[in-house]
C-alpha cells in the first residue's frame, strides 16, 4: 500500500531517488537542495538504499562522476541548484552528447550576483540548450513523481538523454506537504532495472566513449540529440499514461485549467501554477473569462500542445521567473517560435516576476490582468513587463 | 628452440594507429602503462583485461579517439579536460556496485592534472577511490599549442612564456604534483620516466596492485613542444634523470620520511645513511639535458638563468631529503 505522509520536496526527491534504486549517487550540497544528499546519506547509512554515494568536492565533479558511472552502465542520480548547476554547465552538454540517462533534481534558485538563495528558474532555464529534458513540479508530489517519470523517459531507448526535474526553492524544497510514497514493487515494475545497451565499460566488450569528432561527424552527433528530444515528446506521453495507470496520478506536458472559452490564459511553470489556478478561480467568480496552463515539460518544448492551447486564447500571458536579457523570458521566445507561422494567433505578453524569491501576489496578477485586458481591447501595451518591481529603490 | 619470454606482455591496449606525432614520448608512456596495468591485473585477478580507463582532454586523448576510430583496446571514456579523476571516481563506484573486479586507470596531462584538474584529483585521492591516476608530464599544454602549465620547468620557452627582453621564459619553479598527491597519505605515489622504462613499468604495476588510490607522474618527452630531435626522446628523458632535473622516487602512505629515491645513474655518486640516499653528487651538468631541446636554447645566452635553475633543483631535492651537488659544465 502506498504510504501517505507529509514531507518537503527535498525529501520527496530523495525518496524518489531511493525508489528508483540508482547504483551511484554523487552530490555536493547547495542551498536549497542540501537536504536531498543528506536524506540520501541517511538511506544509505541505514541500508535502505544500496548505492555508492560519492561525496564529491564540487558540483563539477558530482556530474562528472555521474557521467563516469553512467558511462560504466549504471543508473545515477544527483541534486543541485543555482551556482551548483551553473558549475555543472560544461558537463551537462557532455552528458547529453554522450546520451547518458542521468537524472538531476534541481531546487530552482536564482543565480548570483547578487547572491540570493530564493526561488526563480534562472538556473535550469539557463541550461535549456544543453540537450537535457526538463520537468517542472508544481508541488511535492509532482517532485517525487516527475523524478520517477524522468528516469523512465531518460532511459527509453528512443530517448537516452539526461533529465532534470525542477522544484521551487523553499516554496517546495522546504515546505511540508502531503505526499504519497508509492510502493516499491510498483515502482520496480514501472522502472525496471536499468540495462545499458549503448554505454558500458566492460573489459569483455571494450568500447570507446566520449571521442573526438571531426566536422565530418559532429553535426550528425548533435542531430541525434535533436532527434532524441523529438522522440521524447511521444515517449513522455506514453510514460505519463503508464504512470497514471500504475499510480493514479495524471500528468500532461501542458496542463490546462479552465481554458474552455477563456480569453486570457495565464501560462506558467512550477509552484506558481498553483497560485495562478486559484487566481483564475477568483476571476471566474467575477465572470472574467480567464484560464491557466502549466508547462510540466519544458524540454522538449511541447510545441503541439502550445499550439492547441493558443487556439483557445485571445491573449497568452506568460508568467516567468527568469530573464533572457533584451528579449524577455525564455517562454516568450519559445511561445513566439511555436506560434509565429500559425494563421491565427493570440497576442503574447511576457511578464517577468518573482525573481529571487519575491512573492507573486494576487495584486501582481491583477497588474498582469490589467495589461492583458488592455491588449485584448486593442490598446498598445509593452510586450515585456516587469511585475512587482520596487521602482522607488531603483 | 628456446623462446625468450618478452620483458613485458605483447598484448596491446594502446593500439597502433593512434595519431600522435612521430617520436611522442607520451604515446610510449601510455603504451607501457597499459601493458604494465594488464600484467598487474593478470597477477592480481587472473584477468589481464580487468581495467577501464578514464582520460582527460589533451594530446593523448585527441590522438587516440577520433570517431569513428579508436586506438583503445580497453574500455575507455573521456569526459572533459579537468575531470578525469572525478569521472574515474564514478566509474570505480559503478564497478563496485556491478561487482566487477579490477581497477580504474585515470590519465591526464600536466595541465589536466596540475592546473585545472587539481581539485578533482585531490577529491578523488582523499575519497580513497580504487584508481591509479597517471599524470603524463610533458610539461606544457601541448594539445592547444604548447602553452605553459604549472608543471612547466623554470626557464622553458612556451607560447605563453616566451623569452624576451624582460623574460627568461617560464619564470616560476615547477609544481611537483606527486608531492601534493603524497600529502593525501594515499597508499602509493611515484615519479617515473620513459627514460627508465623498466622502473616505470615496475611502478605502474605496483600502483595497479595496491588497494586504494595511487598516483604516478611520468616524465615524457614531446618533440613538438620541446623542440627536440624525434629520435632522442628516451635519451633526453634519461638525461633528465642523470643530471638531477627529474628525480625518481616512491612515497608510500604519505610517509615523507621514507621516500624511496632511485639512484640516478649517469656516474652520479650516491651517499647513503642507514640504507637511505641522503646525498647525490651528479656528474653530468644539467646543460647536457637542456642543450638537446630548443625550448631551453635561449638560456645558453643567459647563464645566470641556468644557475637559478640549479638552485631550484637543489631546493626541490632538499624537499625530498637529499643534498645534491650539481656540476657546471667544464669551460
Ligand atoms: C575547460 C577547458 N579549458 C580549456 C580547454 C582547452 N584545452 C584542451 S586540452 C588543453 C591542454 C592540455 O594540456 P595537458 O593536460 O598538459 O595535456 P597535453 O595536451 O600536453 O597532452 C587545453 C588547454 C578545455 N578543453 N577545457
Ligand atoms: S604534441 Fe607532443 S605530446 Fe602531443 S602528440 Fe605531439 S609529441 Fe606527443
Amino acid at each position: 500500500m502506498p504510504i501517505r505522509t507529509v514531507m518537503k520536496a527535498n525529501e520527496a526527491a530523495a525518496w524518489a531517488a531511493k525508489l528508483a534504486k540508482p547504483k551511484v549517487i554523487a552530490a555536493f550540497p547547495i542551498t536549497p537542495s542540501t537536504l536531498v544528499p543528506e536524506k540520501i546519506s541517511e538511506f544509505v547509512a541505514n541500508g535502505e538504499l544500496d548505492a555508492e554515494f560519492i561525496k564529491v568536492e564540487s558540483e563539477h565533479s558530482a556530474i562528472s562522476a555521474c557521467v563516469g558511472a553512467s558511462a560504466a552502465g549504471v543508473r545515477t542520480f544527483t541534486a543541485t541548484a543555482s551556482q551548483g548547476l551553473a558549475l555543472m554547465h560544461e558537463v551537462l552538454f557532455i552528458a547529453a552528447g554522450m546520451r547518458l540517462p542521468i537524472v538531476v533534481a534541481v531546487g530552482n534558485r536564482s543565480l548570483s550576483a547578487p547572491i540570493n538563495i530564493w526561488n526563480d528558474w534562472q538556473d535550469s532555464i539557463s541550461e535549456r540548450d544543453t540537450g537535457w529534458l526538463q520537468f517542472y513540479a508544481e508541488n511535492n508530489q509532482e517532485a517525487l513523481d516527475l523524478i520517477l517519470i524522468a528516469f523512465k523517459v531518460a532511459e527509453n531507448e528512443k530517448v537516452l538523454l539526461p533529465a532534470m526535474v525542477g522544484f521551487d526553492a523553499f516554496i517546495l524544497t522546504h515546505t511540508v506537504e502531503p505526499v504519497e510514497i508509492p510502493d516499491q514493487e510498483v515502482v520496480d515494475e514501472f522502472l525496471g532495472e536499468y540495462e545499458p545497451k549503448h554505454a558500458y565499460l566492460d573489459p569483455e566488450r571494450p568500447i570507446t566513449q566520449g571521442t573526438l569528432a571531426f566536422p565530418a561527424h559532429y553535426m550528425e552527433a548533435r542531430y541525434t540529440v535533436w532527434e532524441a528530444n523529438e522522440n521524447a515528446k511521444k515517449v513522455i506521453d506514453e510514460v505519463f499514461e503508464e504512470f497514471e495507470k500504475k499510480f493514479g496520478r495524471k500528468y500532461r506536458k501542458v496542463e490546462e485549467y479552465r481554458t474552455e472559452d477563456a480569453e486570457i490564459v495565464f501560462v506558467t511553470m512550477g509552484s506558481l501554477a498553483g497560485t495562478v489556478k486559484e487566481y483564475v478561480d477568483h476571476l471566474r467568480e467575477q465572470g472574467i473569462k480567464a484560464g491557466a496552463a502549466k508547462l510540466t515539460v519544458y524540454r522538449p518544448f511541447p510545441i503541439e500542445e502550445v499550439r492547441e492551447l493558443a487556439k483557445k486564447a485571445k491573449v497568452i500571458a506568460l508568467l516567468e521567473k527568469n530573464v533572457t536579457f533584451s528579449v524577455g523570458g525564455a517562454l516568450f521566445q519559445d511561445f513566439s517560435r511555436a506560434l509565429i507561422n500559425e494563421k491565427e494567433k493570440p497576442i503574447i505578453l511576457d511578464f517577468i516576476l518573482g525573481l529571487g524569491g519575491r512573492d507573486v501576489t494576487f495584486q501582481n496578477l491583477d497588474e498582469v490582468l490589467e495589461i492583458s485586458r488592455k491588449a485584448l481591447n486593442g490598446e498598445k501595451v509593452d510586450e515585456v513587463n516587469w511585475i512587482g518591481l520596487r521602482k522607488e529603490i531603483l | 628452440m628456446a623462446v625468450r619470454k618478452p620483458p613485458i606482455t605483447t598484448r596491446e591496449y594502446w593500439a597502433p594507429g593512434h595519431a600522435a606525432c612521430a617520436g611522442c614520448g607520451c604515446a610510449t608512456a601510455l603504451k607501457l602503462a597499459t601493458k604494465a596495468f594488464s600484467e598487474a591485473m593478470e597477477e592480481k585477478f587472473g584477468d589481464p583485461n580487468a581495467f577501464a580507463i578514464a582520460q582527460a582532454t589533451g594530446c593523448m586523448e585527441v590522438v587516440s579517439a577520433v570517431f569513428p576510430y579508436t586506438a583503445w583496446r580497453a574500455p575507455w571514456v573521456h569526459v572533459a579536460f579537468e575531470n578525469a579523476a572525478a569521472a574515474a571516481s564514478g566509474v570505480e563506484a559503478a564497478w563496485k556496485k556491478l561487482g566487477r573486479k579490477g581497477k580504474i586507470l585515470a590519465i591526464g596531462g600536466d595541465g589536466g592534472t596540475a592546473d585545472i584538474g587539481l581539485q578533482a584529483l585531490s577529491g578523488m585521492l582523499e575519497r580513497r577511490h580504487n584508481v591509479v591516476y597517471l599524470m603524463y608530464d610533458n610539461e606544457a599544454y601541448m594539445n592547444t599549442g604548447i602553452q605553459r602549465s604549472s608543471s612547466t620547468p623554470y626557464g622553458a620557452w612556451t607560447t605563453t612564456s616566451p623569452p624576451g627582453k624582460y623574460s627568461i621564459g617560464e619564470d616560476k619553479p615547477k609544481k611537483w604534483v606527486a608531492l601534493i598527491a603524497a600529502a593525501h597519505q594515499i597508499p602509493y605515489v611515484a615519479t617515473a620516466s620513459i627514460g627508465n622504462p623498466f622502473d616505470f613499468v615496475k611502478k605502474m604495476k605496483k600502483a595497479a596492485k595496491v588497494d586504494g588510490p595511487a598516483f604516478v607522474q611520468v616524465h615524457c618527452t614531446c618533440p613538438t613542444g620541446w623542440k627536440s630531435p624525434l629520435e632522442k626522446g628516451v635519451e633526453i628523458a634519461r638525461l633528465a634523470i642523470e643530471t638531477g632535473v627529474w628525480p625518481l622516487f616512491e612515497i608510500e602512505n604519505g610517509d615523507f620520511f621514507n621516500i624511496k629515491i632511485q639512484p640516478p645513474g649517469g656516474g652520479a655518486k650516491v651517499k647513503r645513511e642507514g640504507g637511505k640516499i641522503v646525498a647525490i653528487e651528479f656528474k653530468k651538468p644539467i646543460e647536457e639535458y637542456l642543450k638537446l631541446q630548443g625550448r631551453f636554447k635561449h638560456l645558453f645566452k643567459r647563464p645566470e638563468a641556468i644557475d637559478e635553475m640549479r638552485e631550484q633543483i637543489k631546493a626541490m631535492w632538499k624537499v625530498l631529503g637529499v643534498e645534491v651537488t650539481l656540476p657546471k659544465p667544464e669551460e
